[in-house]
């Protein structure tokens, strides 16, 4: 049975690709206004990245495969 | 809650950007295939209502935290600390920690080795079919009803935060539910509970991190709250001397003893919608480390309810007020701050796992309610009362037909309400009426063996009545609440805190008064049931660091500290 921290590490390590690559995109395409206070500290690249490292080593750790 | 959706707002808070609804979409895939993953282990009774009961102590203890981590709880109680300040972070401390290590040290070893399905499945062995008729009937009825009053409360927060059509949310949430806990059963209610968890902390947790950035710190956030609000805003007791010192307008009193001794101690320890998922553990240790493990997270949830609020009181530019003047003049409410902070802070990508955690709040909610609902109807209703001689498939069979008929029943129930708005603050009055009373009957059953079935029985009704009559006592006279609260400086909260007070000690003399005037039941019929007459197992000959009584005096120990630093 998969275990469900293999579940969390996959909504983890997706969700912060994708916030990874938004931050990215923005700071590749900088908008003019971004509406967002604190937008110099690029957030989103940070956290996505933080969220994209832990949901790996969850996918990794609790991957099917390594079950007993 | 109901004043979360007195404002009708035009113009939506937050606008989602293409990669925001990708995580949105994503997440609703995610949830759904792991209902379809687990369909093919619910085929058993244990399995579908009781998870299999092989949960390790971490996952129950997240998920019975989580069942509880809502979303309108957490916009709720972050409106509620920037209308009162840091007192609010009493329905997460005292409010809860002291249940939470009662219901692991003392209740839980009798609920497991009774091996009972339900709350009242315990009432039906410690007293007798009457109890637990009463106390079934009224639990699944007000599950249900509550659960389409969320469901609602969160499709009007949606069509105010995000602008979302309130048919869209109420019809795709509620169908996504229904197709998880169908297929996979508790297992899957609980597995997507501690998916929730992780996603609420994901996508709340920048909030206070940003904000104390921009604020400069923690001191420099109190010296600006104490400008703009109060200095009584940054402490959790100095104020409760008296009602009239502190912006809640309740005491010490009634914040140990009415929230702290009683509400939240029928809500931990009594309600099944949380209980449910200690029921599911696997032995005797992890259920006691369940709500151990619960108690020590649920420390530190303030951090993303609590300090928002707070950080909202010194950050935001705005001043929000009641909802009954944003009502009128369209501005921004208390309980608009979450999402407010939410908006000021995050960007692309970041707003939509915040948007996320939300609805994953509400749906892990809606999923508990339906779950806890299934198995009562299921075991506690219709197989002793309609139709007891079915096999075990069958009984599965039911618990599925009935998860489908919950959500439909909680449908119909949002939109009653959506009709008739006044409904709502009847729906959650009614659910307050049975927690406390609830309490007063299992504990003593459990501790006190002389209780006997019709005391048991008549104090638990009597608890109930009381708690209507004083309910609609100070609905009929509003200034009827200087009596109940004991105060004429008496505010709102104060009437749910003394009422519940007040309906617990009628239960528990009249359960003594009739217990004493009727017959004893036997010692041999306890065994297993009641303190003193049961063998309480034990976890095992386990290093310090493993047993349960250890982690609980750590979570005191931090408790006390926490109470102390911001005293």
């Amino acid at each position: 049975m998969i275990s469900i921290w293999f579940f969390i590490g996959v909504s983890l390590a997706v969700n912060g690709a994708l916030i990874l690559a938004a931050g990215i995109y923005q700071l590749v395409n900088p908008p003019v206004s971004s509406g967002v206070v604190l937008y110099n500290l690029h957030a989103n690249v940070w956290w996505g990245a933080l969220l994209l490292v832990f949901g790996l080593i969850y996918c990794f750790k609790f991957a099917p495969g390594r079950q007993a | 809650m109901t004043s979360l959706l007195a404002t009708s707002v035009a113009t939506r808070l937050v606008h989602l950007s293409p990669i925001d609804v990708v995580i949105v979409v994503f997440y609703f895939a995610l949830v759904l295939s792991i209902g379809w993953y687990l369909r093919g282990r619910a085929n058993t009774g244990e399995d579908f209502f009781m998870a299999g009961r092989e949960m390790t102590a971490w996952v129950a203890g997240l998920s019975f935290l989580s069942a509880n981590l809502g979303a309108l709880e957490l916009m709720g109680w972050a409106g509620s600390a920037y209308q009162y300040g840091i007192m609010a972070t009493h329905a997460y401390w005292i409010g809860a920690i002291p249940a939470m290590l009662f219901l692991a040290l003392v209740m839980m070893p009798f609920y497991y080795i009774s091996k009972t399905h339900s709350v009242p499945g315990y009432l039906k062995l410690r007293f007798g079919e009457p109890s637990r008729a009463l106390s079934a009937i009224s639990f699944a009825l007000m599950t249900v009803l509550m659960s389409g009053v969320n469901m609602f409360a969160m499709a009007k927060v949606m069509q105010i935060v995000l602008g979302w059509d309130i048919n869209f949310s109420i019809w795709v949430s509620s169908l996504t539910v229904a197709i998880y806990v169908t297929l996979g059963g508790l297992r899957s209610a609980i597995f997507n509970e501690v998916l929730q968890f992780f996603l609420i902390w994901a996508g709340a947790l920048l909030i206070p991190i940003l904000g104390l950035y921009e604020a400069g710190g923690w001191t420099h956030l109190k010296l600006q709250i104490a400008q703009r609000a109060s200095e009584q805003y940054v402490h959790v007791w100095s104020g409760l001397g008296s009602f009239s010192n502190n912006p809640m307008g309740i005491n010490w009193f009634g914040i140990v003893f009415g929230l702290g001794a009683v509400i939240s101690m029928g809500y931990w320890t009594t309600d099944f919608l949380v209980v449910q998922r200690i029921l599911a553990a696997k032995d005797i240790r992890s259920a006691e480390m369940a709500p151990i493990i619960g108690a020590g997270f649920k420390m530190l949830v303030p951090i993303i309810v609590i300090l928002p609020g707070l950080l909202g009181l010194a950050v935001l530019p705005e001043k929000l007020v009641p909802e009954s003047v944003a009502a009128v003049t369209g501005a921004h409410s208390y309980n608009d701050v979450l999402p407010l902070m939410l908006a000021r802070y995050c960007g692309p990508g970041l707003l939509g796992l915040g948007v996320t955690a939300l609805i994953a709040g509400f749906m892990s909610g809606m999923a508990g309610n339906v779950s806890a609902f299934t198995t009562v109807w299921t075991y506690d209703i219709y197989r002793p009362f309609i139709n007891s001689k079915s096999s075990d498939h069958h009984y599965v069979n039911m618990g599925r037909w009935t998860t489908v008929i919950g959500v439909l029943i909680s449908v119909g129930t949002a939109y009653l309400v959506m009709q008739f708005a006044s409904i709502m603050d009847y729906v959650q009055a009614l659910f307050s009426f049975f927690i406390a009373p609830l309490f007063g009957t299992v504990v003593l059953g459990m501790l006190w063996k002389r209780t006997t079935g019709p005391g048991g029985f008549w104090g638990l009704l009597c608890g109930t009545l009381s708690s209507i009559s004083m309910w609609a006592w100070v609905k009929v006279d509003p200034s009827a609440l200087r009596y109940v609260a004991l105060s004429p400086h008496a505010k709102g909260l104060a009437q749910d805190y003394y009422q519940a007070l007040w309906s617990f000690i009628v239960c528990v003399v009249v359960t003594v008064v009739v217990s004493l005037a009727t017959k004893p039941m036997p010692d041999g019929e306890l065994t297993g049931l009641v303190y003193g007459l049961t063998e309480v197992p034990s976890v095992g000959n386990l290093p310090l660091y493993q047993k349960p009584l250890f982690w609980a005096a750590v979570v005191t120990v931090v408790f006390i500290a926490l109470n102390i630093v911001f005293w």
